[in-house]
C-alpha cells in the first residue's frame, strides 16, 4: 500500500508540474509581448517597462518559470495587474463559494442517483428500473449550462420563487442557501442520471455473484445484502467515475457560476479573462487544476483501500 | 466464408434495426445533417436579415421560433448555427480520432518510456477542465471558431488514444501478429493491416458518442463570447442573446437550447445502439 501511495503521489506532483509548465509556456508561446498583451496597445513605453520588471519578464524564460514555481510553492501567486491585490488572497476568498457549489452539486446527485441506481438493480424490469432508465437518458442529454439557464428562467424569472444572482448576504445562512438551490440543481442534475446507470449496472453484475448467494443462503436479512455486501463492491466503479467526472464537474460550476453572478473561482476566471488580468488567470486555473489532480487522487486512493488488487496495477 | 460475413452483417443489421433508441439516433442524427447542410434552402429568412419592428415576437407562423433582440429569424438562425456545429463536429472527431489512433499505437508498440512518457501527456491534457483550459487559451489569443475547434481536439485525442493504446497492447502480443513478424513484416505493415482494422470500430463508435460532447462545447464556448462572434449564428449564440433579455422572452433560450438536446439524444442513443450490437464487451459494467 506503502509503496503504490508513494508511486501514485509521485505522479500527481509530476501532473501537476506539467500543468504548471504548460500554463506558463502558454504565455510565452503566443506571438507578441506579455507586457503588451496585458497592458494593450496603448500603454506607454515606461508602463510596460514597470510591469515588464515587476513580472520577472527581463528574465529568460526558465528563469521566469523557476521564479513562479518557487513563489507558487510559497503560497505566493503574483498580485492583480490592476488592484495589486495578492492573487492568493482573491482565490481563498472565493474558493469557499465554489467548493460549497461543487459539494452541493455533487452530494444532492450522489444521495438521489446511488440508491436510485441500487434499487433499480435489485428489482430490474419494474416501473422503478423504467424510471431510473429515462431520468438518467433525460438528465444525460441537457447540458449542465442548459439546465442552469432554464432553471433560472423557470424558477426565478417565471415562478420568481427563487433569488437569480449572487450567491447572498454575508452572514445569512438561510439566504446564502437560497442563493444555492439553483446553481447546485444545475451542477448535480447530470450526474444523478449517470450515478444511477452506472450503480445499476455494477450492481447487476455484483449481484450475480457466488459470495452475494452465500450470503442469501446463510439467511441475511436483504437490505445488509444489497448495503452491506454488493453496493461495498459495486461502488468502486462508480468511486472512479467521479473522480474522472470531477473535470466536468468544475466545467459545470464554471458555468453556474458566470450565469448565476455567484463570485466563485470558475467567476473569478471568466471576469479576469475578459480583462485580460493574467496573473489572476494563471494563478486560478492553477488552483482549480490542482484541486481536480486532488480529487483524482484521493479517489485513486480510496479504491486502492477498497479494493487490494488496484494496488499491483500501477 | 464470404457468404457467413454476409450473414452476420444482415444479423447486426437486423438487430441494429430492432434497438429502437438506435434507430430513433439515427433519426435524430439524419436530421441533423439534413438541416445543417441544407439550412440554405430550408431556411424562411436570412439568418441575418435585420427587422426591428418584428424584435422579440413569440413563435407564430410567420417565425416558427420567433424573432431574436434584433428581429433575425430565430428559426433561420438555429439551422444555420448547426452548420458550425457540425463543422466543428466533423472536423474534431475525424483529427482527434486519426491523431489519437496515431499516437496509441506508438505508445502501444513503441519502447516503455515513451509509453510512460505519451500516458503522462494524456493524463495532463485530461487534467485540465474543458471550460478552464478554454478559458486560459482565449485570455492569450482572442475568441474565434480556430480556438474552439483547437481544444476540441486536443481535449478529445487522449480519449481515442487510450484505446488505441490498451487494443495494441493487447495485440502486440497475440500469435498472428508474432506470425506475421517471423514472415518478415515491418512495422508500418503491421499497424496499418492488422492493428487498425482491429481498433476502428470502438473508435468509430467513441466518435459517434464524442459528437455531443464537441457540440456542447461549442455552445457553450460561443455562449460566454469564448468561441463564434456574432453576428455568426450559433446554438450557443443564440442562447447567450436569449439570456440577456430572459425577462423579456423566454422564447429564445428555449428555441436555441432544444437543438442542442436533440443531438446529444440522437448521438447517444446512435452510439449506445452500436456499442450494444458491434461490441458488447465495451461498456459492460465500466
Amino acid at each position: 500500500m506503502t509503496a503504490y501511495l508513494f508511486k501514485r503521489l509521485g505522479l500527481s506532483m509530476a501532473v501537476v508540474l506539467a500543468v504548471v509548465v504548460v500554463l506558463f509556456s502558454l504565455l510565452h508561446m503566443i506571438p507578441g509581448d506579455p507586457a503588451t498583451i496585458a497592458l494593450g496597445p496603448r500603454a506607454t513605453p515606461e508602463a510596460i517597462a514597470r510591469y515588464a520588471a515587476k513580472m520577472h519578464l527581463d528574465q529568460p524564460v526558465w528563469k521566469q518559470l523557476v521564479i513562479y514555481v518557487g513563489n507558487a510553492v510559497t503560497g505566493d501567486l503574483g498580485v492583480d495587474v490592476f488592484s495589486e491585490r495578492p492573487v492568493t488572497t482573491m482565490i481563498l476568498e472565493r474558493l469557499g463559494f465554489s467548493m460549497s457549489l461543487v459539494f452541493a452539486g455533487m452530494g444532492w446527485a450522489a444521495v438521489l442517483g446511488i440508491p436510485l441506481g441500487c434499487l433499480a438493480a435489485v428489482k430490474p424490469n419494474t416501473w422503478l428500473d423504467w424510471i431510473t432508465g429515462v431520468i438518467s437518458v433525460a438528465t444525460i442529454a441537457v447540458p449542465s449550462f442548459l439546465v442552469s439557464i432554464w432553471a433560472l428562467l423557470i424558477f426565478a424569472v417565471g415562478l420568481r420563487w427563487l433569488p437569480a444572482i449572487g450567491a447572498g448576504e454575508p452572514g445569512d445562512l438561510g439566504d446564502q442557501f437560497l442563493h444555492l438551490i439553483m446553481p447546485a440543481f444545475a451542477v448535480g442534475l447530470g450526474w444523478v442520471g449517470y450515478l444511477a446507470r452506472m450503480v445499476r449496472a455494477s450492481m447487476l453484475e455484483v449481484m450475480g455473484e457466488p459470495y452475494i448467494r452465500s450470503a442469501r443462503a446463510f439467511g441475511l436479512k436483504p437490505n445488509k445484502v444489497i448495503f452491506g455486501y454488493a453496493l461495498r463492491v459495486a461502488i468502486l466503479p462508480t468511486i472512479t467515475l467521479i473522480g474522472m467526472g470531477f473535470g466536468g464537474l468544475i466545467s459545470a460550476t464554471v458555468f453556474a457560476e458566470i450565469i448565476f453572478a455567484r463570485p466563485g473561482i470558475g467567476k473569478l476566471i471568466f471576469d479576469s479573462v475578459m480583462a485580460r488580468n493574467f496573473p489572476v488567470v494563471q494563478g486560478a486555473v492553477l488552483v482549480a487544476t490542482a484541486l481536480y489532480i486532488l480529487v483524482v487522487l484521493i479517489s485513486d486512493i480510496l479504491i486502492a483501500m477498497l479494493d487490494p488488487r488496484v494496488r499491483d496495477s500501477l | 466464408m464470404r457468404e457467413s460475413a454476409a450473414r452476420e452483417r444482415r444479423e447486426k443489421l437486423k438487430l441494429f434495426l430492432t434497438n429502437w433508441q438506435g434507430v430513433f439516433g439515427l433519426i435524430l442524427v439524419l436530421l441533423f445533417f439534413a438541416s445543417a447542410i441544407f439550412a440554405p434552402w430550408i431556411a424562411p429568412y436570412d439568418p441575418n436579415a435585420i427587422d426591428i419592428p418584428a424584435r422579440l415576437s413569440k413563435p407564430s407562423a410567420i417565425h416558427l421560433a420567433g424573432t431574436d433582440q434584433l428581429g433575425r429569424d430565430t428559426f433561420s438562425r438555429i439551422l444555420y448555427g448547426g452548420r458550425v456545429a457540425l463543422k466543428i463536429a466533423a472536423i474534431g472527431v475525424s483529427v482527434s480520432l486519426v491523431v489519437g489512433l496515431l499516437l496509441g499505437m506508438i505508445a502501444g508498440f513503441g519502447p516503455r518510456w515513451l509509453d510512460n512518457l505519451l500516458l503522462l501527456v494524456f493524463d495532463t491534457v485530461r487534467a485540465f477542465p474543458t471550460v478552464i483550459l478554454a478559458l486560459a487559451t482565449v485570455a492569450l489569443t482572442g475568441p474565434s471558431l480556430a480556438v474552439v475547434l483547437a481544444i476540441v481536439i486536443v481535449t478529445s485525442i487522449p480519449s481515442y488514444a487510450r484505446i488505441a493504446r490498451t487494443a495494441a497492447l493487447s495485440l502486440r502480443n497475440t500469435d498472428f501478429i508474432m506470425a506475421e513478424r517471423s514472415l518478415g513484416a515491418g512495422l508500418g505493415r503491421i499497424l496499418w493491416h492488422h492493428v487498425t482494422p482491429n481498433v476502428m470500430g470502438p473508435l468509430l463508435i467513441l466518435g459517434a458518442m464524442d459528437v455531443p460532447v464537441i457540440v456542447t462545447v461549442e455552445a457553450g464556448l460561443s455562449f460566454l463570447g469564448l468561441g463564434v462572434l456574432p453576428p455568426t449564428a450559433s446554438w450557443g449564440t443564440i442562447l447567450n442573446e436569449g439570456y440577456l433579455v430572459i425577462r423579456d422572452t423566454p422564447w429564445m433560450v428555449i428555441a436555441g437550447g432544444i437543438p442542442l438536446i436533440l443531438t446529444t439524444l440522437g448521438f447517444t442513443f446512435l452510439g449506445e445502439a452500436l456499442r450494444d450490437v458491434f461490441d458488447p464487451r465495451m461498456g459492460r459494467g465500466r
